[in-house]
């Protein structure tokens, strides 16, 4: 307890323990850790030629996009299980009036955000509502969007994949922001970048940000003291299935089709890349860069598996492994955070 | 200080008559206060005395059922705590409105953010926001060493005081402490002490919840005794010694079990840190039941 001006049990702390209580230091590290292994082991066979190098950036990209939304929305708190559901469903809303209807390819992108915003403002009202924990009601969603997304799907087209687009999005000025590469680089890693840019400015720089994390803490004190607990819920909801409709919109437009069963499982890799990059569980804690460094450790593991000439189907093992090692050494951090003195 | 002078001030909060009743349970009945600004009002009570409705009520979080608040004069209802903080009733509850994880600038100003900027580009202040809370928590006499640390890493005393201080900075005319040193030791309870004196000092009207009275005695003008939903009365300290205050709150027929405690009470004092736990087991070991 220190009572006078100075704190005789004021000690410099070093950097290296200033740094173990960042969030994203376990994702930062494991990202070093991975990239070396894979550039020793894999590096003659392409991991590190450009190619190599932008195959692993783009898988990265893709699902980092995902990351940083469900990062924001699991330091807010909460889960978004209806993410991989979200992607197939605003897959077929871009593609099934463009296929179908004739519609412009850039009214077609504007409605699927305009369904993306509605459905994110569904889970987030229900989850304010019914106070169930939000694993729960989008597992409900996940099924519902999966579910409505096939049979409507069926219901217009016969069939569960709609393609023929490729034409029509190339000569559309919206879709030309979610095709090809600039500088060799695919647009998907500019969209990773400015989207984990302006997560982790509106998370440490502004006032909603300092919500997120006291909505995730603690929601009934951060009530108390006058944050719109609701609204930042919503918000984040919402945040997720833009992200989600990002990553469909990328993926249709650049492959010219859609298909009912696209974004499968991408909940979990975008929850698993968010805990990975330091997010707790319990919320309240967290970054944005962290989902970063999460993503591009999963591509990276995902395509140096590839590039090392192992059967990708022990991808799943490495997979749930760096799951398990993220959250004990998160469980680490954390106490080393919270201890109290 | 007299009846008279008092009488001269008008009260801050002046609560009449009110009741809280939950289906059939009367949590409180017909319980009359008034507390002055520059005042602290010790709430005294066991268990279950109603303590925790009656902060509750005036905190917002309850409406009562029968009764009126009037604050510095004007009738007020509540709707949410909100309104309450809205009117210039901060309550530090037990469980802290703190989170642990976040750094103790980011709690101090959590909903009430200073900005920078305009429109879209507004921007939490930090910078302000640091050197703020490192100026107010200075005037409390405890140096954060790092304003960006974790509210974690600090004692409890100083959570505490993180709390307090961040009431008043934002213009609290009545503070409500729900057992601020309940869970604290000799020393740590001393520095919270220490700090609901300096609030009363400033004008502030200090509404103290408590089981301890050795924590009470020493800070408070006068006292409530809340026994079972219904008031003792208030006293003023003058008119009391702590062993009256001791024996009103528990009820009088169990002496021998209170002589026990206060035994207690006395000689832990002593070793420091460990009173107020071992207080509280010894009234339940015995049985101490109104």
């Amino acid at each position: 307890m220190s009572t006078t001006v100075s704190d005789e049990r004021l000690r410099a702390v070093s950097p290296w323990r200033k740094l173990l209580s960042r969030p994203e230091l376990g994702a930062v590290a494991g990202a070093v850790l991975v990239f070396i292994f894979f550039a020793v082991v894999a590096g003659d066979s392409g991991f590190l030629n450009f190619r190599g190098v932008v195959s692993w950036l783009e898988v990265s990209a893709q699902l980092g996009i995902l990351a940083v939304a469900a990062a924001l929305l699991m330091i807010g708190g909460e889960f978004d299980l209806s993410m991989g559901s979200m992607i197939g469903a605003a897959g077929m809303v871009i593609a099934i009036p463009v296929a179908e209807y004739g519609w412009p390819v850039w009214a077609a992108i504007l409605l699927a955000f305009a369904v993306a915003l509605l459905i994110g403002y569904l889970n987030g009202t229900i989850v304010n509502r019914t106070r169930l924990p939000s694993f729960i009601v989008t597992l409900a969603s996940l099924f519902i969007l999966r579910g409505l997304t096939i049979g409507a799907t069926r219901l217009i087209t016969g069939r569960t994949q709609v393609s023929g687009l490729k034409d029509a999005a190339e000569a559309d000025p919206l879709a030309r922001l979610f095709i090809g590469d600039i500088f060799g680089v695919p647009v998907s890693v500019y969209w990773w970048v400015a989207l984990a840019v302006i997560a982790t400015w509106i998370l440490l720089k502004t006032r909603p940000g300092n919500w997120i994390f006291g909505v995730g803490g603690d929601p009934e004190a951060a009530r108390n003291t006058g944050v719109p607990v609701n609204r930042v819920r919503i918000a984040l909801f919402m945040g997720t299935a833009v992200a989600a409709t990002i990553f469909a919109a990328l993926q249709v437009l650049d492959f010219g089709s859609a298909d009912v069963t696209r974004g499968v499982q991408k909940e979990f890799e975008a929850i698993i890349a968010a805990v990975i990059g330091g997010c707790l569980l319990t919320g309240g804690y967290g970054s944005a860069v962290g989902a970063v460094f999460g993503a591009l450790v999963f591509g990276m593991v995902q395509q140096g598996i590839f590039f090392t000439g192992v059967n990708t189907d022990w991808f799943q093992v490495f997979l749930g492994a760096m799951l398990l090692i993220a959250v004990v050494f998160n469980n680490f951090i954390r106490r080393r955070a919270t201890e109290a003195k | 200080m007299t009846v008279s002078a008092r009488a001269e001030r008008d009260p801050l909060i002046r609560i009449t008559d009110l009741s809280k009743f939950f289906g059939s349970v009367i949590a409180l009945q017909g319980v009359t206060m008034t507390v002055y600004p520059g005042e602290v009002m010790c709430l005294l009570g066991d268990n279950g005395a109603g303590k925790s409705t009656l902060i509750k009520t005036l905190s917002g979080v309850h409406k009562p059922s029968q009764g009126e608040i009037e604050i510095e004069g004007r009738p007020v209802t509540f709707n949410s705590p909100k309104d309450a903080l809205d009117a210039g009733i901060a309550t530090v509850h037990q469980h802290l409105a703190i989170q642990p994880l976040m750094s103790v600038t980011r709690n101090f100003f959590m909903g009430r953010e200073p900005t920078r900027g305009w429109g879209p580009f507004r921007t939490f202040d930090l910078a302000f926001a640091e050197t703020t809370v490192r100026e107010e928590m200075q005037k409390m006499g405890i140096d954060v060493r790092d304003p960006s640390q974790a509210v974690g890493t600090m004692s409890g005393g100083e959570r505490q005081c993180v709390a307090i201080a961040r009431a008043v900075y934002f213009g609290a005319k009545v503070l409500i402490l729900d057992e601020p040193t309940s869970a604290l030791g000799v020393k740590q309870a001393a520095v919270v002490l220490r700090y609901i004196a300096q609030a009363k000092a400033k004008g502030l009207a200090v509404v103290f919840i408590t089981h301890n009275v050795h924590h009470a005695y020493p800070v408070a003008d006068a006292f409530t005794i809340l026994k079972r939903g219904r008031s003792y009365g208030t006293f003023r300290k003058s008119e009391l010694t702590r062993e009256q205050v001791l024996e009103m709150m528990a009820g009088g027929q169990e002496l021998d079990a209170l002589e026990a405690e206060i035994k207690e009470f006395t000689r832990s004092d002593g070793d420091g840190g460990v009173a107020p736990q071992t207080s509280k087991t010894v009234r339940r070991e015995q049985g101490v039941k109104p």
